[in-house]
């Protein structure tokens, strides 16, 4: 188990592990995602309330809870990069950060769209809305303080503080601001006990949520695997996968 | 040959630390002078009428605190990184993140206390009733130590950077939000004769879990940018 995990960390081995990995990523994905939108476009029952503008959050609820799951595997590979200065995860980590901030911006807009009919008005300070929008400039710095500090190694390990730093905080922000002002409505799915979503409509959320999760782990591993031959151009391996 | 206990360190650094600010009283100046500023601005632009003025003043007190302590963030590592001292600081015996808190403290108190003793003056301005005053600089007691040691973490990731003041901004203002909830909200409830007691805590949390952390992860960004 632990030399499988050795092995993994050496580029090589990665680069043609994630290949095979990727096939079959993208597979699951394409099903998941066409059976979760068939089932929540199609299937699902419009709600008693909102009518059929509330589909949009078969998109809007996993593109947040990607979101914040993003952030966290950008915080722990940037961790482990810290800890161990394995090249790989923070090549992991790196990859994250575009793909984290263009999640929540996805939450950001179909929750305005959402919120449109809903509200009355494309924008309120609602809190969790409010939250996901200081995430997407926490994004937004992660990715700027990389861009600027030119030594390779220096904007991973910087980077990587600013993500822990940010894994402290964001707990902090998102329940400061939702105690500063509570409009978005309650969880219904994580709530302890039965969820006060109906089956017709947890069923394709839960599908589109695995989706949304195949699908960035497939584009993770794309742009790490490019990203790997731009830093490992020099090595052999790198080489001979470059002249094919 | 004598070693200084880190206590004795701590000290010295506190001193020295101190006597350059005093040199550079003039420096020290423009934060502050950016405050009022800033603060008077506002009724410019909104318009004198004293019933929206207060409703909005603690928040434009607490923002404009919070670009004041921005700007001079700076100062604490700034000078040092560059003729080199931070970096004998680093090799030195004592823990980094000890030095560190020396170094923020010092700012606090001569960028975040001078700030605290000017805000009634610019409460008055915005006419803040005279019930909320004392909430006003309570909230800025305990809300403006969290600003410099937090923003110490931006600046020990920028201070190699050329050009790393709007960086600096841009990662440390994300992490402000919660302090300028708790701090304005503070002074609003107090104006209307509301509980004030959960802001209060809630900054005094901040604060110490900051005192406790924030040094650390100053340090071995410091660490990083001084390799």
């Amino acid at each position: 188990m632990w030399q499988f995990f050795h092995k993994l960390a050496s580029p090589k081995f990665f680069y043609d592990f994630s290949s095979r990995l990727i096939f079959w990523l993208a597979i699951v994905t394409i099903i998941l995602m066409a059976s979760g939108l068939y089932m929540g476009l199609v299937e699902a029952p419009p709600d008693y309330q909102q009518k059929d503008s509330y589909r949009i959050m078969f998109i809007h609820v996993p593109a947040a809870w990607m979101s914040m799951f993003v952030y966290m595997v950008m915080a722990i590979t940037g961790a482990i990069n810290l800890i161990w200065r394995i090249k790989l995860a923070d090549i992991i980590s790196m990859s994250c950060a575009p793909l984290g901030a263009s999640f929540t911006f996805l939450a950001l807009v179909t929750g305005s769209i959402w919120g449109k009919p809903m509200w009355g008005t494309w924008w309120v300070w609602d809190a969790r809305l409010t939250s996901e929008l200081i995430l997407l400039f926490l994004y937004l710095g992660y990715m700027a303080l990389r861009a600027s500090i030119e030594d390779k190694t220096n904007a991973s390990r910087a980077a990587a503080v600013l993500a822990l730093v940010g894994v402290v905080n964001i707990p902090i922000i998102h329940y400061s601001v939702e105690w500063w002002n509570t409009l978005h409505q309650g969880p219904t799915v994580t709530k302890f006990d039965k969820p006060s979503i109906h089956t017709s409509m947890l069923i394709p959320l839960l599908l589109m949520a695995f989706a949304f999760k195949t699908y960035f782990v497939s584009v993770l591993l794309v742009r790490t695997r490019t990203e790997l031959l731009v830093r490992e151009f020099r090595s052999s391996w790198a080489r001979k996968e470059l002249s094919k | 040959m004598h070693r200084p206990s880190t206590f004795q360190a701590c000290k010295s650094l506190l001193k020295r630390d101190l006597l350059l600010a005093f040199r550079h009283r003039g420096e020290l100046a423009n934060p502050l002078l950016f405050f009022v500023i800033v603060v008077s601005l506002f009724p410019l632009g909104i318009g004198p009428e004293a019933n929206t003025l207060s409703t909005i003043a603690p928040g434009i007190l607490w923002v404009a605190a919070l670009l004041a302590a921005l700007l001079s963030l700076e100062t604490i590592f700034r000078s040092d990184f560059d003729d080199g001292s931070l970096e004998q600081m680093l090799l030195s015996p004592h823990p980094a993140a000890v030095l560190v808190a020396v170094k923020v403290f010092v700012h606090w108190l001569v960028s975040g206390v001078p700030l605290i003793l000017l805000s009634p003056l610019l409460g008055v301005l915005l006419q803040i009733p005279e019930e909320s005053m004392l909430i006003l600089v309570v909230s800025l007691t305990l809300g403006t130590p969290i600003l410099s040691l937090v923003g110490s973490i931006g600046v020990a990731l920028t201070v190699g950077l050329r050009r790393g003041g709007l960086l600096l901004s841009l990662l440390v203002l994300p992490l402000y939000t919660p302090v300028l909830i708790f701090g304005a909200s503070a002074v609003t409830n107090a104006a209307f004769d509301l509980p004030v007691a959960a802001q209060l805590y809630f900054l005094a949390a901040l604060c110490v879990l900051s005192i406790t952390l924030a040094p650390i992860a100053t340090a071995a960004a410091l660490r990083i940018s001084a390799d």
